[in-house]
């Protein structure tokens, strides 16, 4: 196949290349009612190519826009190739979003056939319907609960695929056509990223640019078509649609759809994937339930995990850094392999993987060093959707925690004076869809894309990201100051789930505190605390003073980094409900809007700042208007190593 | 109190399955233990496909009735006619080999055993093979094993419950038993379903859940419910016809409307000045 791949430009062309390739290998396995069920490459190829031919009965053409609106499942995947065969742009959709953000998505880019996983997702659709008068076509898959629905727009995925099978023999020739005619420059996806600041921006990519970057990161990688992968992420986010959908295509290897997110660890265990991706977020939840976990074990467990960590720390740092490692340690850390981390590893479904990576959003080094010291090759990943998602990556044996590792083959990359990253690179988006005033903003002249990003290339060839350039901000008396470092360290907290750094232009820097529900729970029952749920929980002066001893734990860690010390937070809020993208304080991807957060939270950070303690607080937007009271406390500072000598 | 359910089956006229010809009978019944009068001269009927409440304060003999129809307790009058068959003496066994499977109100499930199991319980009368050929894992057993196994991960799925299949039912918050209970009554393929009081101890979520796990019941399967319950929130959202009782008499008989303005029924709730 040396000439064979300068034809494989689309999707469709590598789902029928697959097909006579490896046919009967599996691309999706699936668990559904309890049984995992395969589907091969050529099963694939066929429901694809039949549902492209009833979906072109019913008018679908090229460049019309088709989205998609539902969890990872094999039917998904299966119409995303087949809009994609006739030469329609797929728009995935989060699955959990409410119907506005929906509504907006359709109507910018002139959907006219949406495919829904089930009826809640078809509830919200035709609760938007009338706004959206571009659709025509709503294909479910799930038919549950849907025999009331009687709206001529509907129709089942089954009966479409049944019509399309019926097709298929007499339109091979059509179909074959149509499949030809893709190009690799043709528009594949528009991705809806939410964005941290403003509306949601439709990225358009072509196939050429994702699959360029995909087949360099898999060469990288050094993927197989044995590999297995879980898709478990909204396949609304582009990182989930290149491990789950354009990697597969170009490498041929298989994905795993769990039964439900509920059930994603216990299904991880049971395939044992060996190539994963995961944001910041995952892994904090799965490194927070090892620490809960384990400070429920015997004192002897307890004993044995804190000792095998903290050598596998030791000898992980060593190896690193590029020092040798003594024999000593290297025995233990044989030993501490086979007796604790290699059945962690097995606990969290990840004794098999090779390679793994974290995207999305920074990552806290010390949550990154938790999963290597485990033993399991976690490296970070740098890009976004507008960047084809592949920018840059760490490399085994070139792994530095604070870093995103080195720019990928291809990826240029350039800092302005002012320390915006820009990048060049085959995988660079085509336009915002619609908006070619805003793309000519983002990228210039010469071919430069402006990330938003603010970070440098160190003298290793490393790139490190220090925030969004928006944020990248100074306390009054000039300090640099970047919240989310602040904020990434408070995270890694088992009691802390998410924490808003405020500082830009302040004397000093003050945080809002969301708690970690589960854990801190468990903490007060461990304590004897009663209490009436989140809201009366996050009000305890237990509580706060158990997030105070978290902070000071921080305050210590940055008073240690001279360049930090003046960022130690000084004063905090524990805030008596939940962060969430339902609120619109987060994107999708649990990423914090912070223009909104400060406009929300306005009365809270100002009495901060005005050294209140306490204040009458309404949460605005909201149902749960009630004005709370809420309190506000000192953190405790430790005096920098500058501070005290010059004092 | 009332919780809204959010029943687009409700509101919309059509029903998946539309009520047949009374699939039960109640005709005069009187149930007394010793010298304490149950129930005294109860008769309604219970129509195929539809959701029949039995609601009443404490003590007004809402269990007695349902213990009636699933013949734990005999009437020493009247009689039960079901699916145009009179039943004089109806044991537990011969309810639920016609179709009558029911829960408790007080959980009754094997606390030690797995969701899948408790549930796998409930296909009992599904299995035929001897003892001897399932402890021989023979053809039929396993082919057996293999059918009913399919039939209780249907009911897993449309209870939303793949996450705890393998969990010690002991392990599980209230909320989730009573879901799990309901998941073995189902496995049996019941044409009626008797539910003790579903609701009892919930927070209105976990009553929300279970309302809508009742209606996805009667619209998806056709079962027909007959529910006790003492939330009239709960009751008047969900039913199509409600009977109320009172010290072991029926005191009202109709839709959740008429139930509702009903001044005997508006009485025995509120109470009387004396």
């Amino acid at each position: 196949m040396t000439t064979g791949n300068l034809d494989l430009d689309t999707f469709p062309k590598l789902l029928m290349h697959h097909s006579r390739e490896r046919g009967e290998r599996p691309a999706i396995r699936e668990k559904s009612r309890g049984i995992w069920r395969t589907v091969t490459w050529r099963e694939l190829a066929e429901e694809a190519a039949a549902l492209a031919a009833a979906a072109s009965e019913r008018g679908m053409q090229r460049g019309a826009h088709v989205a998609l609106l539902g969890d990872n499942r094999p039917r998904l995947y299966a119409a995303m190739c087949a809009a994609q065969w006739l030469g329609a742009i797929v728009v995935p959709l989060y699955q959990d979003a409410a119907a506005d953000e929906i509504a907006s998505s359709i109507d910018s880019a002139k959907v006219t056939l949406v495919f829904a996983e089930n009826q809640e997702q078809v509830d919200k659709l035709l609760e938007i319907l009338p706004r959206c008068p571009t659709v025509r076509c709503i294909v479910y898959d799930k038919d549950r609960g849907m025999r009331h629905y009687k709206q001529p727009e509907l129709v089942s995925y089954a009966s479409l695929l049944q019509h399309g099978r019926q097709l298929a023999a007499e339109k091979r020739d059509f179909l074959q056509a149509e499949a030809a005619r893709g190009s690799g420059q043709d528009s594949a996806f528009v991705f809806y990223t939410s964005g941290t600041t403003g509306p949601a921006k439709g990225v358009v990519l072509t196939h050429a640019s994702l699959i360029d970057r995909a087949r360099v990161a898999a060469s990288m990688g050094e993927l197989k078509d044995t590999d297995v992968a879980m898709a478990y992420l909204p396949p609304g986010w582009i990182g989930q649609n290149l491990f789950g959908y354009v990697q597969p295509m170009v490498v041929g290897y298989c994905i795993c759809c769990p039964e439900s997110s509920d059930t994603m660890l216990a299904d991880m265990r049971e395939m044992g994937p060996t190539y994963f991706l995961a944001t910041p977020r995952v892994l904090e939840t799965l490194a927070k339930q090892v620490s809960l976990r384990m400070e429920e074990a015997g004192g002897f467990n307890q004993g044995l995990y804190r000792y095998c960590m903290a050598v596998a720390r030791r000898v992980g740092a060593r190896t690193l850094a590029g020092e040798t490692v003594s024999i000593g340690d290297r025995l233990v850390s044989m030993a501490s392999d086979l007796l604790m981390r290699g059945p962690l590893r097995d606990v969290l479904g990840m004794s098999k993987v090779r390679v793994a990576y974290t995207a999305g959003d920074a990552i806290n080094p010390d949550l990154l060093m938790f999963f290597r010291a485990l033993g399991i090759n976690l490296k970070q990943l740098y890009g976004s959707t507008e960047t084809g998602f592949f920018v840059a990556m760490q490399r085994d044996g070139a792994v530095k925690p604070d870093t995103v590792g080195s720019p990928i083959d291809g990826v240029e990359l350039k800092m302005t004076p002012q320390r915006e990253i820009l990048v060049r690179s085959p995988g660079l988006f085509r336009e915002y869809h619609g908006d070619s005033e805003r793309t000519a903003r983002a990228i210039d002249a010469e071919g430069w894309f402006h990330t938003g990003d603010a970070g440098y290339l160190g003298p290793d060839g490393q790139l490190r990201i220090l925030d969004r350039m928006a944020h990248v901000g100074a306390l009054k008396d000039g300090t640099p100051y970047a919240p989310r470092l602040l904020e990434n360290k408070l995270k890694f907290l088992p009691y802390i789930r998410e924490a808003v750094a405020f500082g830009d232009g302040r004397d000093m820097v003050c945080a809002l505190i969301d708690i970690e529900m589960a854990a801190t729970s468990r903490w007060a029952d461990k304590q004897s605390i009663s209490y009436m749920g989140h809201a009366d929980l996050a009000s305890r002066d237990e509580v706060y003073a158990l997030i105070a001893d978290c902070i000071a734990k921080v305050n210590a860690q940055l008073a240690s980094e001279p360049a930090l010390a003046q960022s130690q937070i000084q004063r905090f809020v524990i805030l008596n409900n939940e962060l969430s993208a339902d609120d619109g304080v987060l994107t999708r991807t649990g990423k914090l809007r912070r223009d909104v957060i400060a406009e929300r939270y306005r009365a809270l950070v100002d009495a901060m700042y005005d050294g209140r303690t306490d204040v009458r607080f309404e949460a605005g937007g909201g149902e749960e208007a009630a004005p709370t009271d809420v309190k506000i406390r000192d953190a405790k500072v430790v005096a920098s190593a500058q501070t005290r000598r010059a004092a | 109190m009332t919780i809204s359910v959010q029943s687009s089956i409700l509101q919309s006229a059509q029903r998946a399955f539309a009520f047949g010809s009374p699939i039960l009978e109640l005709d005069s019944i009187s149930l007394r233990f010793g010298g304490v009068q149950a129930l005294t001269n109860i008769s309604f009927n219970v129509l195929e496909h539809e959701i029949r409440a039995i609601i009443g304060p404490n003590g007004a003999g809402k269990s007695s009735m349902l213990n009636v129809i699933n013949g734990i307790y005999v009437p020493q009058e009247g009689s039960i006619t079901f699916r145009g068959e009179r039943l004089s003496e109806m044991a537990p066994t011969h309810a639920a080999r016609l179709g009558i499977a029911r829960t408790f109100q007080n959980i009754a499930l094997f606390r030690g055993m797995s969701v899948l199991d408790n549930i796998m319980a409930g296909r009992n009368l599904h299995m035929h093979a001897s003892f001897v050929e399932v402890a021989l894992q023979l053809p039929r057993a396993r082919r057996e094993e293999a059918e009913n196994r399919a039939a209780v991960e249907e009911i897993i799925e449309f209870l939303e419950i793949e996450h705890i299949r393998k969990t010690p039912v002991a392990r599980l918050p209230y909320g989730l038993q009573k879901r799990v209970e309901l998941g073995r009554a189902l496995a049996a393929e019941p044409t009626i379903l008797l539910l003790d009081e579903p609701m009892a101890g919930m927070n209105i979520e976990e009553k929300q859940d279970m309302c809508r796990f009742i209606l996805d019941v009667n619209d998806h399967y056709g079962t027909t419910i007959v529910l006790i319950e003492h939330d009239m929130g709960v009751v008047m959202d969900i039913s199509d016809r409600v009977v109320v009782l009172d010290y072991g008499k029926k005191i009202g008989d109709g839709t959740p409307d008429e139930v509702r303005s009903d001044q005997n029924v508006i009485d025995a709730y509120l109470g009387v000045p004396h």
